[in-house]
């Protein structure tokens, strides 16, 4: 087919014809026009989902932020700590851009987890928009990766120990643990080996993961369309333009709106930056300004908030919760054996895997199962798409009790992080393993659950009252 | 065994992992004098003096005094005695196998010392403020000094003769937690000789010296608060701003 070039009156503006051209070598006006411009959403969003262009917005910060940071650190274990002192004191505005990156980490996971919470709340992970949230988890697990690397590079004391403590938690996998854990570090202990690595990972690996998938992520959402807070198709009420009768282009509606979110955020933003880039202790750990001593350990040390549920769940894992834990997976293997309707054969592998599961529990330790157990909590949330079986996507049209289910799985997860920077006492400990078995319990027996109880009839039309 | 090992030193180190309860000597509270040069000038002044003879604070140059309003040359005159160029930063006279032998143990570099020791009992300067005044005479200590906010620290009382020399004495009391237990606590100071200054004078000597530790500590703290003022005006303004464009455009959506 031979190319056929777009022809513009002769007096059409420079910037017209300069598009036009573009536009037959390269689908820039589609493009902006299927992602954005003319992208139609439902027209009910509420505050919750102005947390995913929030999100792009602290990731470019972040990048840039970035860019400029590495032209000045070290990645070197007799520099680095310095290297990061001299941007705070004599590179010019290198101290904001230094807070705006340590700030911006802990921003990144607040409205990350609101992010997610909006999912929960509405079920936006339901079919068709499974691979959405497959592509967030995995965005999710980047950040995590994201954050530890890069936790490790002012080479301050936390982030020494930090590392020191989460590489030896693969040191408790059976038989290769050692090995695997020497492997990660390079080097028998933390050392320049594991910051040189660290910091090609934190700076290339794992950001060109995560703008893959965040591109992924997006492509995924506009393909399929939005949900929204009434968990109504929006597609299949369709006006005579072919468009959703409820749903709106996004430019300029949700640009705007978008754009009054980031000027609410940046505010937010630079108050903690300019006022309070420590935020006591929780986004730059006291600790951290000590340089790293590999012969000095700290009499604490606190992994990051945005972490401390999870390693709550590893702290939980007690030799005596293990008993708990086997009664627990031979049970759910019984549930599935009486109340499922899958074919006999998947019923008795289900089973045998619980006792294989048990009989394990009790060979190896603790330990193991607690990195294990920590694993899991992250991973369980890709189950989502086909745990949920209730008939409403939204939790406004499920049985007021379910409100309750989400309320208490919220406030578990909430005690799990606060517990986690608390020194473990044998209440706390007590409290932990209580949260975590809420926790998994939230999960587990949400095939159950959630199509329990009286929905509510859900509306064709979402709710919507104009401003 | 190896294996064991590993675990074993992994296990070890959970307890450490968490925020300990903070018990020891109750903070005293650091008067806020980051904006008043004349202190920010006299802490800078025993600084050098006193602390610069053994500790670095290697992150910090000379001529970056200029922001506690010294000129150069006041700084080359008065402050320089590490080095003879007040773009130099902030080095010790001491080397590290002489440091080593004396008190067991490098001195810290204080460039960010105070950062470093903020916790929920109180802020870094309340740390250091109340740590450099609650030293006592020791005999049973190489240095015969010791002190109540870091026990048998390994440094001396380097400021002795502005405070004079103090005994601290003790009470032994059954521990509250623990039954059968004596604990050992303090029930306050016994002035031995007295020193230059008063224990006021002292106190706000102090004050001074742990003032600039604090500026020193992060030295464009006053700017960033200052410029942090018109960037959250301005960010006010464009939410002002975004609100009412966004409902400029929303209200034509029926």
């Amino acid at each position: 087919m031979a190319f056929h070039e777009t022809k513009l009156p002769e007096d059409a503006p420079v910037a017209q014809k300069a598009l036009s051209w573009v536009d037959d070598r390269f689908p820039l006006t589609k493009l902006w026009n299927d992602q954005w411009g003319k992208y139609y959403a439902p027209k009910n969003f509420n505050v919750f989902y102005l947390f995913g262009s929030l999100a792009a917005l602290v990731l470019v910060i972040q990048i840039v932020t970035g860019i400029f940071l590495v032209m000045n650190y070290k990645p070197d274990a007799n520099l680095a700590f310095a290297s990061v002192e001299y941007i705070m004191r004599e590179v010019p505005w290198g101290w904001l851009v230094r807070y705006m990156h340590s700030t911006g980490a802990s921003a990144f996971f607040i409205i990350v987890y609101l992010h997610m919470t909006r999912a929960l709340l509405y079920g936006s992970y339901r079919k068709p928009r499974e691979l959405i949230w497959l592509f967030g988890v995995g965005i999710f697990l980047c950040l995590m990766a994201e954050a530890f690397f890069g936790y490790l590079l002012p080479w301050g004391q936390m982030s020494y120990w930090g590392a020191q403590v989460i590489v030896n938690l693969f040191g408790a996998i059976p038989f290769i643990g050692p090995d695997l854990s020497l492997w990660i570090r390079g080097d028998y202990v933390v050392s320049d080996a594991t910051l040189n690595r660290f910091f090609a990972f934190h700076v290339i690996a794992i950001p060109l993961v995560l703008l893959g998938l965040v591109v992924a992520h997006l492509i995924a959402l506009h393909e399929v369309g939005s949900n929204n807070p009434d968990g109504v198709e929006v597609k299949e009420n369709l006006g005579p333009d072919g468009h959703g009768v409820d749903t709106i282009p996004s430019h300029p509606y949700y640009t705007t709106k978008d754009i009054f979110g980031v000027a609410c955020f940046l505010f937010i933003f630079s108050a903690v930056v300019f006022y309070a880039p420590e935020f006591g202790g929780y986004f730059l750990e006291y600790n951290n300004f000590i340089p790293a001593d590999p012969l000095k350990t700290p009499a604490h040390i606190a992994p990051v908030w945005y972490f401390t549920p999870f390693y709550s769940i590893l702290r939980a894992t007690t030799s005596q919760f293990m008993y708990a834990l086997i009664i627990g997976v031979l049970a759910y293997g019984a549930l599935i054996m009486t109340k499922t309707q899958l074919p006999s054969r998947q019923k008795q592998a289900a089973m045998g895997i619980a006792v294989v599961t048990a009989i394990l529990m009790l060979v190896f330790d603790a330990k193991f199962w607690g990195v294990v157990l920590m694993g899991v909590s992250v991973l369980i949330i890709a189950l989502m798409p086909w745990i949920d079986h209730s008939p409403a996507k939204s939790i406004r049209y499920r049985p007021d009790w379910h409100k309750w289910v989400y309320i208490v799985f919220g406030i578990s997860f909430l005690i799990l992080g606060y517990l986690g920077v608390q020194a473990p006492t044998d209440g706390r400990t007590l409290v932990a393993q209580i949260c975590t078995i809420i926790y998994f319990g939230f999960f587990l027996l949400m095939p159950w659950w959630s199509k329990m109880g009286e929905f509510k009839p859900v509306p064709t039309r979402v709710s919507f009252k104009p401003h | 065994m190896k294996l064991m090992k590993k675990l074993l030193m992994v296990l070890a180190l959970l307890p450490a992992l968490s925020l300990a309860s903070e018990g020891g000597y109750p903070l005293d509270h650091a008067p806020d004098r980051s904006r008043q040069m004349s202190s920010l000038q006299n802490g800078a002044r025993l600084f050098v003096n006193y602390c610069l003879n053994c500790h670095a604070a290697s992150l910090v140059r000379y001529n970056r005094l200029r922001d506690i309003g010294l000129s150069e040359p006041q700084i080359r005159d008065n402050l320089l005695f590490t080095s003879d160029k007040v773009g130099d930063l902030m080095k010790t006279a001491m080397n590290e196998k002489d440091a080593k032998a004396w008190f067991g143990a490098v001195p810290p570099d204080l460039s960010v010392l105070v950062r470093a020791k903020s916790s929920s009992a109180g802020s870094g300067a309340d740390y250091v403020y109340t740590y450099l005044r609650t030293y006592y005479q020791d005999d049973s200590r190489a240095t015969g000094w010791n002190n109540l906010v870091y026990p048998n620290v390994g440094m001396p009382h380097v400021l002795w003769e502005l405070q004079g020399v103090r005994k601290a004495k003790f009470v032994e009391e059954k521990d509250p937690h623990e039954a059968g237990k004596m604990v050992h606590r303090f029930a306050g100071f016994q002035q031995v000789t007295p020193g230059k200054l008063s224990q006021y004078e002292f106190d706000s000597q102090v004050g001074d010296l742990v003032a600039f530790m604090d500026w020193m500590s992060e030295p464009v703290k006053s700017k960033r608060q200052a410029i942090g003022f018109w960037v959250l005006l301005l960010l006010a303004f464009l939410v002002l701003l975004t609100w009412r464009l966004n409902a400029s455009f929303w209200r034509e959506v029926k």
